[in-house]
């Protein structure tokens, strides 16, 4: 679209009603249709003691966007907000869905999940996968060491 | 609709716990962030030693590593939960007592961090140019006991002693283009200082091989890809890794080595114009040599013994080569202090002595202090939140709320009978506030206040 911003903090995605895309180790901003007109898929996200959290998310969003607009209670999900310099959004897709996903990781993301506990070679960051809209369904599972605390 | 409060957890009885957390890096700050969330009612303080919060996020994490700050909005959010508070400027150890804690508090979480350097204990270590990395990291980001450190940079070469990501942190830091540093939120007087440096060429020496380098991923890609600078390594340190030795490593370990081995390949010729950073491995320094100043290294070459490559450990031959070198910057870890006798410490791993985090009833650690300087933000944080779920349940299980205590009012009266100002979280903000509208006036994200007595200035305004 007409114009990049540089993505300085999580929040302004929310005020300026904009979709983000990952570009390297940069978010950047698109200036994109209003949020009202994009369509919604369902994700959800399994956690390690087998709770569902269902959730909505836009077209464009990351799946780390859907966690934090939908509050799900996933603690310290996405500790850098997105800037590709932490494992805490780490998540774990079936071979399909890892196989159906658009986008291939790239090193940087490697490298960040090289340090994830639970790695996978299914294993990718909430913050580089981008919903489409033949996402609707996706199921991805939570890795236990991010959020339960080890009760 | 998914419910955020079903999981928290009822404690008997009318008492609510008062928990006090000794220290406001990301250790306490998660912590803090999983028991405020996890009891309903609760007194959650977090003394913090200097005025200011956030710890190694703020004085640790490398000025050109901004993204890394972003936890400061979650801790943020934690200390504005209203059962959460911040008290800057109290000293444990010093102003309060872990046994005026454990009487004001039900519970005490010690997260005060590793603030501790390790020696090389090597004869010759005293020279002036021979600089901890932990002071030079606090030098650059503006620790208020590190702000004069007197760094020469006037010499071409500098040795690095150990092979963490600080290590790599300083030669990053050092050899860096000022233009990319002058971005940043780099202490004026560290710009400076650093714009006019001579250090060109960095060798960053380790006494295991390149399957036991400590340093990640993301830190070395960086390294290679660093705008006027040439990686070199020596051919030499990787003949043992034979394909047959990378086929057997899990994926992160094959990676990172891979990583190495292809920069190797790609090596072309030196090129002097450019600034150098090297490498070295299965190198032990002995003794560093000089006139009035370290000139030289002594470096004992090592072999490696025992039966699991990834672990294994450097044993000295009898063989010796010399290194020269400008300045020396040692950087082998660190370690915690004790600061409180009556704290149950082991001083040999630098950490308190505790199981899971329980030092005993009522008493915990988690972070650095807990676990040794070592991890990630990740490591850091999903230690910290198993800590707190087990203060959660031990509070019933210990019987922990017996009786009432004086929580935050203990302490206060403490630093009144002792004229300690106080930093709260709104005078933090006004710090916060000040430094960034400081920053702005010469194109920076923030310039920091390296004074306690600054701090308390802009906090008491």
């Amino acid at each position: 679209m007409a114009f990049n911003i540089l993505r300085t903090g999580h929040r302004i995605g929310k005020i300026l009603n904009v979709k983000s895309a990952i570009h390297s180790t940069q978010r950047v901003l698109t200036v994109g249709q209003p949020v009202l007109n994009k369509k919604e898929v369902e994700v959800t996200f399994v956690k390690a003691n087998g709770d569902r959290l269902k959730a909505k998310g836009k077209v464009g969003d990351s799946l780390l966007d859907v966690v934090i607009n939908s509050n799900l209670d996933l603690d310290g999900f996405g500790a850098c907000e997105g800037t590709l310099t932490c494992s805490t959004c780490h998540l774990i897709c079936s071979q399909e869905t890892y196989d159906s996903l658009p986008n291939k990781p790239s090193e940087e993301e490697l490298d960040m999940l090289d340090l994830a506990y639970e790695l996978t070679d299914t294993s990718r960051l909430g913050c580089q996968i981008i919903l489409t809209e033949d996402m609707d369904g996706l199921t991805v599972k939570v890795p236990a060491t991010i959020n339960d605390a080890r009760s | 609709m998914y419910n955020l409060w079903f999981n928290r957890v009822h404690i008997k009885g009318a008492i609510k716990p008062k928990i006090c957390i000794v220290g406001a890096g990301p250790a306490g700050f998660y912590a803090a962030q999983h028991l405020s969330k996890k009891l309903e009612k609760s007194e959650i303080d977090i003394l913090e030693k200097l005025p200011v919060p956030f710890g190694l996020v703020r004085f640790g994490v490398a000025p050109d590593h901004p993204e890394v700050k972003n936890v400061i909005n979650t801790f943020t959010k934690t200390a504005q939960h209203p059962n959460v508070k911040y008290y800057g400027n109290i000293s444990f150890g010093k102003d309060v007592f872990l046994q005026d804690l454990q009487r004001f508090y039900h519970v005490v979480l010690l997260t005060y961090g590793a603030e501790e350097y390790r020696k090389l204990n090597i004869p010759g270590e005293e020279f002036h140019n021979v600089i901890p990395a932990r002071k030079i990291v606090g030098w650059y980001n503006g620790v208020p006991t590190d702000k004069d450190l007197n760094l020469n940079l006037d010499g071409e070469r500098m040795i690095i002693f150990g092979q963490g990501n600080v290590a790599i942190d300083v030669a990053r830091i050092l050899l860096s283009p000022i233009d990319q540093l002058k971005k940043t939120d780099i202490t004026e007087y560290a710009l400076e200082k650093i714009s006019q440096s001579k250090v060109k060429k960095i060798y960053l020496v380790g006494r295991r091989g390149p399957l036991q380098a400590a340093y990640t991923i993301k830190e070395l890609r960086e390294m290679l890809k660093l705008k006027g600078c040439q990686t070199i390594w020596r051919n030499e340190d990787f003949s043992a890794l034979t394909s047959e030795i990378l086929g057997t490593l899990a994926r992160p370990k094959k990676r990172i080595t891979e990583l190495m081995i292809s920069s190797l390949q790609q090596e072309t010729k030196l090129q002097p114009e450019l600034n150098f950073f090297s490498p070295i491995f299965f190198r032990s320094p002995l003794e560093i040599l000089g006139e009035q100043k370290a000139e030289k290294v002594i470096l004992g070459v090592n072999r490696l013994v025992g039966n699991d490559i990834l672990t294994q450990k450097a044993q000295l031959t009898d063989k010796t080569e010399d290194l020269e070198c400008d300045s020396i910057v040692t950087s082998i870890g660190y370690k915690g202090v004790q600061v409180d006798p009556s704290v149950p410490f082991d001083n040999q791993q630098g950490i308190v002595k505790n199981t899971d985090g329980k030092i005993s009833t009522g008493l915990y650690t988690t972070g650095w202090l807990g676990t040794g300087p070592v991890g990630v933000i990740l490591t850091t944080m999903s230690n910290a939140f198993s800590v707190a779920e087990r203060i959660v349940k031990d509070i019933n299980v210990d019987n922990l709320l017996e009786s009432n205590k004086k929580g935050y009012g203990g302490v206060q009266e403490i630093v009144n009978k002792n004229n300690i100002p106080v930093v709260n979280w709104q005078d933090w903000e006004k710090i916060d506030k000040h430094e960034v509208d400081k920053g702005k006036i010469i194109g920076k994200p923030r310039e920091k206040l390296v004074t306690i007595k600054d701090m308390l200035e802009v906090a008491n305004s």
